[in-house]
């Protein structure tokens, strides 16, 4: 991977309950170059939100075991101390969380919450803080940002709210940001604006961005990397074009598959992965996915590595002889 | 063309504003039919009016005027208990199937409740006819015992669906049926949707945001716009050559999905947000935001036209419907 900004190595969450031990993530290894933007999919309970938080060291729960390494320029988060790690959180990476109305307080004007973040990080007046907002809420699609930014959140749209969620996170030029579902709770035409501003300060500002979601079309849109989360850990990286033209793993075909795709004749029939996401609580030895994997045989009761077993870019965490998968992938679908 | 099952006419819902004179135009004139056997999809965006139209089918809100036919018989100002045999023929299944299941009763008793309030089949009967609708729904029927909180997200779902079928009714409408499931889960339950229609010969308005989900299921399709419907026709025609510039708009500002070449077309970034529904715009309510407007289109409302091949466009520059 060539010089790697963002290094997730061997990443594990764990937590205990009542019940159990929950491994919500189980052996995480993802990297992230400069200037590039990596898209996390998968669906509930899949990991992608607890390993970003674990990335940004937001988990505080005293029943989480936290495990691995993440290296920013080299440098380990896991290993700072909290006040350094403040340093870093806002400023080096920041976040776009999914909920804006939930991620904003409001009981303190949008201004003043921008404002605060960039004079915990940078040394500005009150003043200077104010002209800079201003100059964040124009950038991210404001009108009227001047008088705008003594709005308190209620007085924005979703849409407008997420725009300020954007301003603040790029309010200390932070080189990695981190996009947790950030249009999920947007209507398509407003979702549409939104992935053409982030698509904008992406060219402007060059940073890279970790996007968090669900939805294969947003992936699509903005990622050039994608990697595919199923039960706490990757099962299948590439470029957007393999991993969405030539996928590798059976949990990839079948979420394909589930989706009803517009622009193309109906089908009849949606490939549906049968059964349900496997408990992370006792999950089952060998390949997570065997449970539901139609094409299952001895071996996956031994757990698959990430591996590139097709190509050099081209990560899979499947048994299957890479040889016969595109005829086995042709029969499930059909 | 089919037997009209259902038939809306004019159907208007103002809702009053708390504390002043204003009123939320929810539904503000729409007139559709739903044929005997068919899918009949609403789509729109947040705040529309589809999920108020969808209650209004079913008499859930009465509505402020306008009439609601189901089989030719006028259903709007049926009082109560002559609306009852009518409510067997019309199910509702609804979004979260967190809240629209009853977390205190079983699920024997939560699907075997229209029985009783219907007073249908006698306590033997209602038990083996729950027993079947948990299998016919792909849930097991020893599962009658159990609380709603046991179950997964789409496993709720199928027991919302079984409820909705219990009575053997002849129109399902769904609103967001599976917007709250994993896509692995909703293809699940879409799936089930469809065999169901096949094996108990349904009628259904589907109702969801999701233009993809709706795309699959419908074979027509509504799409709403502050109120009212803006565009109505066959599916497939519908989506590869929309009408209205709202449709064209709404199904380019999907991100398509690598693989699908096909679906790339030119992404129309709409202006601005929906307005309010309490003060719709004039005229054309979509033209403050419309790429084509010109003067006509702030001044006069625009009638649901026909556009031939069963297409109908409220516009004053409608687009070229090729393949219509």
């Amino acid at each position: 991977m060539p010089d790697a900004l963002l290094e997730v190595c061997d990443l594990s969450v764990s937590f205990r309950t009542e019940n159990g031990v929950v491994r919500a993530v189980d052996g995480l290894s993802l990297s992230l170059a400069l200037g590039e933007v990596v898209g996390i999919v998968g669906e509930s309970g899949s990991g992608k939100t607890v390993s970003m938080m674990a990335v940004m060291g937001l988990i505080r729960d005293p029943n989480a075991v936290i495990e691995g390494q993440v290296l920013l320029r080299g440098r380990d988060l896991m290993q700072l101390p909290r006040n350094e790690m403040r340093l870093v959180r806002g400023g080096e990476i920041a976040m776009i969380f999914q909920d804006p109305m939930t991620a904003l307080t409001p009981v303190y004007t949008v201004g003043w919450q921008i404002a605060e973040q960039l004079r915990a990080h940078q040394a500005m007046t009150r003043k200077q803080a104010r002209a800079r907002v201003a100059e964040l809420l124009a950038e991210v699609g404001i009108s009227n940002p001047g008088r705008r930014l003594d709005d308190y959140p209620h007085q924005f749209s979703g849409g407008m709210r997420q725009r300020v969620m954007i301003a603040m996170a790029l309010s200390c030029n932070p080189s990695i940001l981190i996009a947790d579902e950030p249009t999920t709770a947007l209507d398509v035409t407003i979702q549409a604006q939104i992935l053409e501003l982030m698509k904008r300060l992406q060219r402007d500002h060059g940073s890279s961005i970790l996007l968090i979601t669900h939805d294969m079309g947003v992936v699509s849109d903005l990622a050039e990397r994608v990697a595919v989360m199923y039960a706490g850990s990757v099962v299948e990286e590439g470029s957007k074009a393999d991993v969405f033209r030539d996928p590798q793993h059976p949990y990839t075909w079948g979420l394909l598959g589930s989706i009803p795709r517009v622009g193309r004749p109906r089908v009849r029939r949606l490939a549906a992965i049968p059964g349900l996401p496997p408990s992370l609580i006792d999950p089952p030895e060998g390949c997570r996915f065997a449970p539901r994997c139609p094409h299952r045989f001895d071996r996956c009761s031994v757990r698959p590595e990430l591996a590139p077993r097709v190509s050099a870019n081209r990560l899979d965490a499947c048994h299957l002889d890479p040889a016969i998968r595109p005829s086995l992938r042709h029969r499930s679908v059909a | 063309m089919s037997e009209t099952l259902l038939e809306a006419r004019d159907l208007v819902k103002h809702f009053p504003v708390r504390r002043s004179k204003d009123m939320v135009h929810a539904v503000d004139g729409v007139s559709l039919e739903v044929h005997r056997g068919e899918t009949l999809g609403i789509v729109g965006e947040s705040g529309c009016g589809k999920s108020t139209l969808g209650r209004l089918l079913v008499r859930l809100h009465d509505p402020t005027s306008g009439t609601v036919r189901f089989r030719g018989d006028d259903i709007t100002k049926l009082s109560r208990r002559e609306l009852r045999p009518y409510r067997r023929e019309m199910q509702m299944i609804f979004q979260d199937p967190y809240a629209s299941l009853n977390p205190r009763k079983r699920v024997g008793q939560i699907v075997s409740d229209p029985f009783q309030i219907h007073r249908a089949g006698s306590r033997e009967e209602t038990r083996r006819r729950v027993q079947e609708l948990l299998e016919v729904v792909g849930l097991s029927p020893h599962h009658v015992n159990r609380y709603p909180h046991e179950f997964s997200g789409g496993q709720r779902q199928r027991i919302g669906v079984a409820r909705a079928l219990a009575l053997s009714p002849q129109l399902i409408v769904a609103d967001e049926p599976v917007s709250a499931l994993d896509v692995s889960i909703q293809a699940q339950v879409i799936n089930l949707l469809d065999d169901l229609q096949d094996d108990f010969q349904l009628t259904y308005v589907f109702i969801a945001h999701d233009l993809g989900v709706v795309h699959h299921v419908s074979d027509r399709i509504a799409v709403m716009y502050l109120g009212v419907v803006v565009e109505i026709g066959p599916s497939d025609p519908l989506f590869l050559h929309p009408i209205h510039p709202y449709t064209e708009a709404l199904l380019s500002a999907i991100p398509p999905i690598e693989a699908d070449d096909e679906a790339r077309r030119e992404r129309i970034v709409l202006r601005g947000e929906v307005p309010s529904p309490i003060d719709p715009p004039s005229g054309c309510r979509f033209h403050p935001r419309c790429r084509y407007a010109t003067e006509i289109c702030s001044v006069e409302e625009p009638v649901l036209a026909d556009h031939g091949g069963g297409r109908f466009a409220a516009c004053h520059h409608p687009l070229d419907a090729k393949g219509a």
